[in-house]
């Protein structure tokens, strides 16, 4: 097969759909105003605008278009329901939130930026598929608890999370709940409504919108002081002259998602079971991690670990061959630690860091998974013959994770033996 | 927009990743050096062939992302050849330099080299001692 140009990494973003970028481009140099503006140039923003706001409820059944706030991006969307939620209503409700361990850095981050601000929180663990217990988030909740924050869909290791029975654990509690649908949303039909979740973001460039634009959903019970100071956009509640383009193609990439979902979904869960079926045909000593394919996993990706090679060298040899993929490994990371998502798993650090994401679109073909599934073993065979760690198996010096023999000690004993360290 | 080719290392980086040098384990290898990265977790394994106190074959093999990789191709591409004594004053700043240059949070890689060809030397000097030491409980 000849190489081929594979893009696997929808998770971190996607291209802009055509019928977005159309709609886009006359906002640049034709209806220009700035939708704050009284004159018509600001009037016809104004209403172009208002379209894409219902566009982009209607993908998450918002009770109203006004429910929804634009950002510059999904970050800054979990900062809002994070910091502001907490700005508007801590004096009144209390000082303590409960996450899940494997939230978004930017949910788990804005926490870890409150407690240096007086605030208090708890992390509730994942099972080993990375699924959160209810009854955790339950046990969990005290009386000074002000938010709950739960993902939809976990971004590193797809799982879907129970955030219907955390929804109404947290009305029986009278909490609010805090959703990031970042890996979701688009992917997966969202109704916040029957989630029961007080505050919900996602990222339009997650399904074919374009970047730069974010959306935080937040019900009338939920109130949030705004971050951005400066005039009154967004009722106040973000201010800075609105990324109009960004929005629009938003609007329209979220018309279309909700649109075509049934048939997205669909194309994309056979291609994810084929490059399933395919690459554990075809490779030995290769673990999945998260739900097996199917109704607790989004349909879009499959995040593996490949034992005694490392992840990066996987990443850098499937580019070489066409093939763009993400890696939770320590290598790919710029603090050198493995993704924590695979930690609050307890991956073994032998699988950590062989760990490679690929994520699938509704633009990529059976051709394209089949050139993967030719390639990818390929690779393996190629770094397990360059690593130490292959042939000390072979010998019987270091035992599989995946498929213990019962002979030699383990890649992370003999890792800390030879630093001197215990592996991370 | 230009075509251009867009690769995470430098040419020579990504050339020593690619095609790695002297990539495997010497036959009956009179030193061996194993090291492991307590920051990264990577693992690097240098053997070498040593005659009349010259380096005259080294491979490696390691678990590692691209640079490590890199690394030890380059290292043991430059150690080949020189005596015991001018491999023990190896840096892995001759690594860095060879290789036109690594990331930052990457120079831990070149310094795995160096370590697991001095732990080959050690191994080398450690198993010539308990030779001599038989030679002279025997004489």
């Amino acid at each position: 097969m000849d190489k081929r140009s594979v893009y696997l990494d929808h998770q971190t973003t996607t291209p802009v759909l055509e019928e977005a970028l159309q709609a886009m481009l006359p906002y640049f140099r034709e209806a220009y105003g700035s939708p704050s503006s009284l004159h018509r140039f600001g009037l016809e923003v104004r209403e172009g605008l208002a379209t894409a706001r219902e566009q982009l409820a209607a993908l998450i059944n918002a009770e109203s278009p006004d429910d929804l706030i634009f950002t510059s991006g999904g970050t800054e969307a979990s900062n809002l329901a994070i910091k502001g939620f907490a700005e508007a209503n801590s004096k009144r409700k209390g000082n303590h939130f409960v996450v899940a361990a494997t939230e978004h850095p930017s949910v788990l981050n804005s926490i870890e930026f409150m407690t240096k601000h007086g605030f208090d929180v708890t992390q509730v663990p994942v099972d080993n598929v990375g699924r959160i217990k209810p009854e955790d988030v339950r046990a969990a909740i005290t009386e000074k608890t002000l938010l709950v924050c739960v993902h939809l869909v976990n971004h590193d290791i797809g799982t879907i999370q129970p955030v219907r029975e955390i929804g109404k654990i947290c009305a029986e509690k009278n909490v609010s709940l805090y959703c990031d649908a970042l890996a979701a949303a688009g992917w997966l039909p969202i109704d916040v409504q029957e989630l029961g979740v007080h505050l919900l973001s996602f990222s339009p460039h997650r399904f074919y919108g374009p970047k730069g634009i974010g959306v935080l959903y937040r019900n009338r019970k939920a109130r949030v002081t705004s971050l951005i100071h400066g005039g009154v956009q967004e009722n106040g509640r973000r201010a800075g002259t609105e990324n109009v383009p960004a929005i629009i193609g938003a609007g329209v990439a979220a018309e279309i998602a909700l649109r075509e979902m049934p048939q997205r979904i669909a194309l994309v869960a056979a291609l994810q079971k084929r490059l399933y079926d395919g690459l554990f045909t075809n490779i030995d000593y290769l673990k999945l991690n998260g739900p097996v394919p199917g109704p607790e996993r989004v349909c879009n990706q499959l995040n593996l670990s490949t034992e005694f090679i490392e992840g990066e060298g996987q990443l850098l040899l499937l580019d070489h061959s066409g093939i763009a993929v993400a890696s939770g490994s320590s290598c790919v990371s710029k603090s050198l630690k493995v993704s924590h998502v695979l930690s609050a798993i307890h991956l073994d650090h032998a699988l950590a860091q062989g760990n490679i994401i690929m994520s699938l679109g509704k633009d990529n073909t059976n051709e394209d998974v089949d050139y993967v599934i030719e390639k990818f073993p390929e690779i393996v065979k190629k770094l397990r013959n360059m690593s130490p760690m292959w042939k000390e198996f072979e010998e019987g010096v270091i035992d599989s994770v995946i498929a213990p023999t019962g002979r030699g000690k383990s890649f992370t004993q003999h890792a800390a033996d030879l630093s001197g360290k215990p592996a991370h | 927009m230009e075509k251009k080719e867009y690769t995470l290392y430098n040419d020579t980086v990504m050339d020593h990743f690619l095609n790695p040098r002297n990539m495997g384990d010497v036959e009956a290898a009179d030193g061996v050096g194993e090291v492991g990265a307590a920051a990264c977790g990577d693992i690097m394994k240098i053997s070498l062939k040593i005659r009349d106190g010259k380096i005259e074959d080294a491979r490696f093999k390691t678990f590692g992302c691209g640079s490590a990789i890199a690394s030890s191709s380059m290292a043991t591409e430059l150690i080949k050849g020189r005596t015991l004594e001018e491999a023990k004053n190896f840096s892995n700043q001759e690594v860095v330099d060879a290789l036109g240059g690594l990331p930052p949070v990457k120079i831990h890689c070149s310094v795995l080299a160096e370590e697991a060809l001095k732990a080959a030397i050690e191994d080398y000097e450690a198993k010539q001692s308990t030779v001599e030491k038989s030679a002279a409980v025997a004489a």
